[in-house]
């Protein structure tokens, strides 16, 4: 399902086999314990990288899941099930207490594009894989914290508009040039990985400290952290 | 410590002294002063402001060095600053930041406060040090980040990579408006620039009161701590 790797100073977090990686109650509650792993063993210098296997990054919630639960009421209380417990996930990655990157090998749509967008910086593919917010075509409203996520990482109000309202499949060209992804440079997953983990290397040689790095990052997007009931620790500079 | 010159319809607010022009209570009380001189003054509606520093650095942001031996400086620092800050988003003239040396944390911060950022292009950085010293970032320095910076990578990169934006990297993320090839041209440029504003004759206080409607969530958030001198709370637009 999922499995974190120490190579160096990097943690590596796998999303594992060759199906969507659809987020479900089981993957969330595995991710999500990865991700308490790696802040636990975190130190000065630490990066995450995460990706994925296949040829999907993460098609987003287990939507079969809610539909097997047999009824509209069954199926609408298993969507909110998995949207509020995949909000702790989000929550995890923004406070992560060192520098975080996704790279992604394919498509990325929903709360798996969220997902992705909860890193600090966003690798994807050039040939392949698209990033997807399909709630618009799939007829399902937007969760508050993917909204604020949204406000806060992409800049400009046509890229917002592509994505969100627009249903647009947006490949790696127009990711870059829509400020969403910060590469989309390479044509293989291999490198991808290689360009994420040399930056991963560059990060870890400032040997940030990662309370320090947490909390900046969090004052980065403060609405965000609102909405995930994240609160920066402050105390006044100097 | 701070000088303040006229030059026809132009205020020039200098940082002097070889130093790191470090904005100790001192060095942010004089400024302040060189600022409510400038209110003052009969004409300073159809004024400019420039503040330009001598030296390698425009200002290398709060004494560290004398926070650390007198704790209680702190947050007198960041009030004076909070305060300094939003009279100059009040100021009901334009502002322009002649950055003709490195430019870091609080420095970097004041330098943002200007409505216009030149910079010389040979030399010197803007630097939001604070992750590379372990300092956490003040929520109304993000706040003023925000603001004059448009793009969320480009927040990421100064806050988060703290990197050291020269003159051409801050033209492509939009904090600097242009940049020159020596200290002495950034300053004619700004120079030039404010006389060219001066003669477009806007009204000082119809401008400084958009501004302060432009900038409503800097000062929200600079507001946001009691210790914030009145002359913010009465500071707002003249109509």
């Amino acid at each position: 399902m999922c499995t974190l790797e120490k190579r160096g100073d990097l943690f590596l977090l796998t999303l594992t086999g060759d199906d969507e990686h659809r987020f479900h109650p089981d993957t969330i509650s595995s991710v999500l314990s990865l991700l308490e792993q790696a802040k636990s063993q975190s130190t000065r210098g630490s990066v995450l990288i995460t990706t994925a296997h296949g040829k999907f990054f993460s098609n987003g919630f287990d939507l079969a899941w809610a539909q097997a639960a047999g009824s509209q009421t069954g199926a609408v209380n298993r969507m909110h099930q998995m949207v509020e417990s995949f909000k702790p996930v989000i929550a995890a990655l923004i406070d992560l207490p060192m520098p975080t990157i996704a790279a992604l090998n394919g498509h990325a749509a929903a709360s798996g594009l969220m997902f992705a967008l909860s890193h600090d910086y966003v690798f994807m593919r050039n040939d392949r894989g698209v990033l997807y917010m399909s709630e618009v075509d799939l007829g399902l409203p937007l969760p508050d914290y993917f909204a604020a996520m949204f406000a806060a990482k992409i800049g400009t109000s046509i890229a917002k508009r592509e994505l969100l309202l627009s249903g647009k499949k947006i490949k790696g060209e127009e990711a870059v040039a829509l400020g969403i992804v910060d590469s989309a440079a390479h044509d293989s997953v291999e490198g991808v990985v290689e360009a994420t983990v040399s930056l991963g290397e560059s990060l870890a040689a400032k040997k940030w400290n990662g309370e320090v790095y947490a909390s900046i990052r969090k004052s980065l997007y403060p609405g965000l952290c609102t909405m995930l009931s994240l609160t920066a620790k402050i105390a006044a500079s100097p | 410590m701070c000088t303040l010159e006229k030059r026809g319809q132009l205020f020039l607010l200098k940082l002097t002294g070889d130093g790191e022009h470090r904005l100790n209570p001192t060095l942010l009380d004089s400024i302040t002063s060189a600022i409510t001189q400038i209110r003052s003054d009969p004409s300073s509606s159809q004024s400019v402001l420039i503040t330009t520093s001598d030296g390698k650095f425009f200002s290398n942001g709060y004494d560290l060095a004398l926070a650390e031996s007198n704790p209680s400086l702190r947050p007198v620092m960041d009030s004076k600053l909070r305060s300094l800050v939003a009279d100059l988003i009040s100021l009901p003239m334009p502002t322009i930041a002649a950055v003709t040396g490195h430019a870091s944390a609080a420095g970097f911060v004041l330098a943002m406060s200007h409505d216009y950022v030149l910079m010389r292009g040979d030399r010197g950085f803007l630097y939001m040090s604070e992750l590379d010293i372990e300092l956490v970032i003040p929520p109304w320095f993000a706040a003023m980040i925000r603001m004059k910076i448009g793009s969320p990578a480009a927040r990421r990169d100064v806050m988060l990579t703290a990197e050291k934006v020269t003159a051409e990297r801050g033209l492509e993320m939009g904090i600097v408006d242009s940049s020159y090839g020596s200290a002495a041209e950034t300053v004619e440029g700004a120079v030039k620039l404010g006389e060219e504003l001066v003669r477009r004759g806007v009204d000082g206080h119809v401008y400084g009161g958009m501004r302060e409607a432009l900038l409503k969530q800097v000062l929200h958030t600079i507001g946001s701590n009691e210790s914030v001198s009145n002359r913010m709370r009465n500071s707002g637009s003249k109509l």
